[in-house]
């Protein structure tokens, strides 16, 4: 695992809370979510849409839409506060230290501009570099995300890429000032398999390279298996159960986590049905007193339908259920000691 | 399967369809530009056997929902065949033996938010079907089938008064199948059913089919690019590339015993549960375009064993192991049949 304990954590996220503010009330749309990420470690975040997943992301690049916002807690980056910086302020640490991969490649490039043009603005905008110094950067950039043919692709508009060579295009504006951490969000959701696994393989080596932390948003828990070192699992915007990426998959904790990986059809395992968790996640209006997921629940209890479950030890992770272990009831951890 | 009989129940003969995508005439007659082909499917040969499940795999832009549509009859072939329980579909025929043959077929679309009108109310939506179909007369006999199939889909008949907008995807997508079913098919084509919802509704929709499929023996024509979905809901697939069938074979034998070059390079980019920390040997280059297909074997660009032949002659299905594949290499000999196995999860 990449993540050293005595290592100060690079992102440090503490009961981080984002509402929505609505005419029928205040919809809490991430609640009391607490989390850090070490340098150079990958730390996936998967649940179903409207989890929270990609809120909880956009609240710590900065950009959470309108009328949503920060509502508690607070995000650390490197040991600074960042959820409370204005916002001319905080458009230097967005791209300078945190960079963004966004789900839609098309969407995320301008096509009036070639590649080219976009790579040096950003370039320019955080590093002082002159324009012909940013364009050498720039080619280099696109050649270490491996385009084919970069000195000539350089000027071509977004419209003459491919979903793949595209998602690379935006990696490579992502990378562009050597930020310290990515949030991707679903940076692999539009592609084919084949192209997917291309750009896994090429996240995973620069982050290697660089150093570079990762916030892997997606809801695909094989891209997590595969590329994350520890993942959270969210559920009603709230984390379900964070650990290390092979104890969360082979030994869930959480009755919610257990029955994801049940239901995600698997090569080698023919069964006749796949597990399925009955019923669908609550809406915003309508989240459950106490524990989130007791509605769908089967291994419920009296206390789950009253108090609300704490992230707790649970085998190797930690998991927000007082029946992880079906009767005993776990001692809640302190929330400075996060640290799975 | 469960009747036994080997006569194929939909069958698909030399099946091509042609998009024309050329500019304007008179963009082409000054710019002096040819016209643009796309070769969407370009020579399908599939048999379907009654209460079998064949699935069609492909990456984005293989032709395998143009497939679909074909089969449905939503677009009509440039060429080929298509039979249905032993009627040609492209024969004339009276107006009431077509709506005969044509209820005997549904689809299920991917989207489940597109595919419903937001403006119908659930039971209109599901009554649609049986009314145009003229399978029910009175208004008590409409009100009871819309009832049965909500509840065969698991949601109550209450739900007949409420519209689209009320339901989750995935309840949507139920609504869909109640709908497909609405007109007691024996046929459904379902064109990525799954894609659009998250994994543990995907599971519920999954294993919906799969009952239903039992008690009503069904056939499915079922189109995924997630071959994980495909592996566990088929009896047979097909995989295919560019507009063309690559490989056909029983699914435990293509996923075990993968012959086609492109097989192989599929099942290794699946990420899987199982594989936490182990490197998926990313394969390159894309998927060409469709307008300018590679001459000879469309995959000789991506493919590791490609020789001359495979650059200039178009490979044959060839048949093997209960199944069929295009390949020379394989043909020749040149490429060995590999084993593979998946560690069963310890779940």
């Amino acid at each position: 695992m990449a993540a050293a304990s005595n290592n100060p954590p690079l992102l440090e996220v503490k009961n981080l809370r984002v509402e929505f503010p609505t005419r029928r009330g205040t919809l809490l749309a991430v609640d009391d979510v607490s989390f850090d990420i070490a340098p150079g470690e990958v730390l996936g975040v998967v649940g179903e849409s409207g989890a929270g997943k990609s809120l909880t992301g956009n609240a710590i690049i900065g950009l959470l839409e309108p009328p949503g916002r920060i509502a508690g807690g607070e995000i650390r980056l490197e040991g600074r506060r960042i959820d409370n910086l204005p916002y001319e302020e905080m458009r230097k640490v967005r791209g300078a230290r945190i960079g963004a991969i966004f789900q839609d490649p098309l969407t995320s490039l301008n096509p009036l501009y070639s590649v080219g043009r976009q790579l040096v603005e950003t370039i320019q905008t955080h590093l002082p570099l002159s324009g012909s110094q940013a364009r050498a950067r720039a080619l280099d950039l696109l050649k270490e995300v491996g385009i084919p043919g970069a000195e000539m692709r350089i000027d071509h508009y977004p419209h003459q890429f491919s979903g793949g060579m595209r998602q690379r295009v935006v990696i490579a504006l992502a990378l562009c000032a050597g930020p310290r951490l990515i949030v991707a969000d679903e940076p692999t959701t539009a592609l084919d398999v084949s192209i997917q696994a291309q750009i896994i393989a090429l996240l995973k080596r620069l982050c290697r390279e660089h150093g570079t932390a990762v916030m892997l948003v997606t809801h695909d828990m094989g891209v997590i298996a595969e590329t994350a070192d520890r993942v959270a699992v969210m559920y009603a915007g709230r984390i379900a159960e964070i650990g290390p990426v092979r104890d969360v998959v082979k030994h869930a904790q959480h009755p919610y986590t257990k029955g994801l990986m049940g239901s995600i059809p698997s090569l080698g395992v023919r069964t006749e049905r796949l597990t399925q968790i009955d019923g669908a996640m609550p809406r915003l209006t309508e989240i459950p007193k106490g524990c989130a997921f007791n509605p769908r629940c089967t291994v419920l209890g009296q206390r789950c339908m009253v108090e609300r479950p704490e992230l707790m030890a649970a085998g190797a992770s930690r998991a927000a259920c007082w029946h992880h272990d079906r009767g005993g009831v776990g001692q809640p951890v302190a929330k400075e000691t996060v640290n799975a | 399967m469960p009747d036994g009989s080997p006569r194929e129940f939909v069958r698909l003969e030399g099946l091509k369809r042609y998009f024309d995508v050329s500019p304007p005439w008179l963009v082409r007659a000054i710019e002096g530009r040819p016209r643009q082909i796309v070769q969407a499917v370009d020579g399908v040969d599939i048999e379907i056997a009654k209460g079998e499940t064949f699935s069609l795999v492909g990456e984005s832009g293989c032709g395998k929902s143009t497939v679909a549509r074909l089969v449905v009859g939503l677009f009509p072939p440039t060429d080929g065949r298509i039979e249905f329980d032993g009627n040609d579909m492209a024969q004339r025929r009276s107006g009431a033996d077509t709506a005969a043959l044509r209820r005997r077929m549904q689809m299920i679309f991917q989207d489940p938010y597109a595919s419903l009108n937001p403006r119908w109310r659930v039971f209109d939506i599901i009554a649609e079907p049986i009314r145009a179909f003229g399978l029910s007369s009175d208004k008590a006999d409409l009100e009871k089938r819309v009832g049965d199939l909500l509840r065969q889909v698991r949601l109550t008949p209450a739900d007949g008064r409420k519209y689209p907008h009320e339901f989750s995807g995935g309840q949507r997508q139920r609504i869909s199948i109640a709908r497909a079913l609405a007109s007691e098919p024996e046929f459904l084509v379902c064109d990525e059913p799954t894609s659009a919802l998250d994994v543990s509704v995907q599971a519920q929709i999954l294993n919906l089919m799969v009952d239903l499929q039992r008690r009503l023996q069904l056939t499915y024509l079922f189109i995924s690019h997630n071959l994980a979905v495909v592996y566990h809901i088929s009896t047979r697939v097909g995989v295919m590339y560019l507009g063309r069938l690559v490989e056909v074979a029983p699914t435990e034998t293509l996923f075990t015993r993968p012959k086609h070059p492109y097989t192989r390079m599929l099942l290794d980019t699946i990420p899987d549960l199982d594989m936490t920390g182990r490197q998926r040997s990313p394969v390159g280059g894309e998927v060409p375009s469709p307008i300018n297909p590679p001459s000879g074997c469309s995959f000789h660009p991506r493919c590791p064993y490609a020789n001359d032949r495979c650059k200039s002659e178009r490979p044959k299905a060839l048949p093997i192991e209960g199944g069929t594949v295009a390949c020379h290499a394989i043909e020749e000999g040149r490429l060995p049949v590999e084993e593979r196995s998946y560690a069963a999860a310890a779940r």
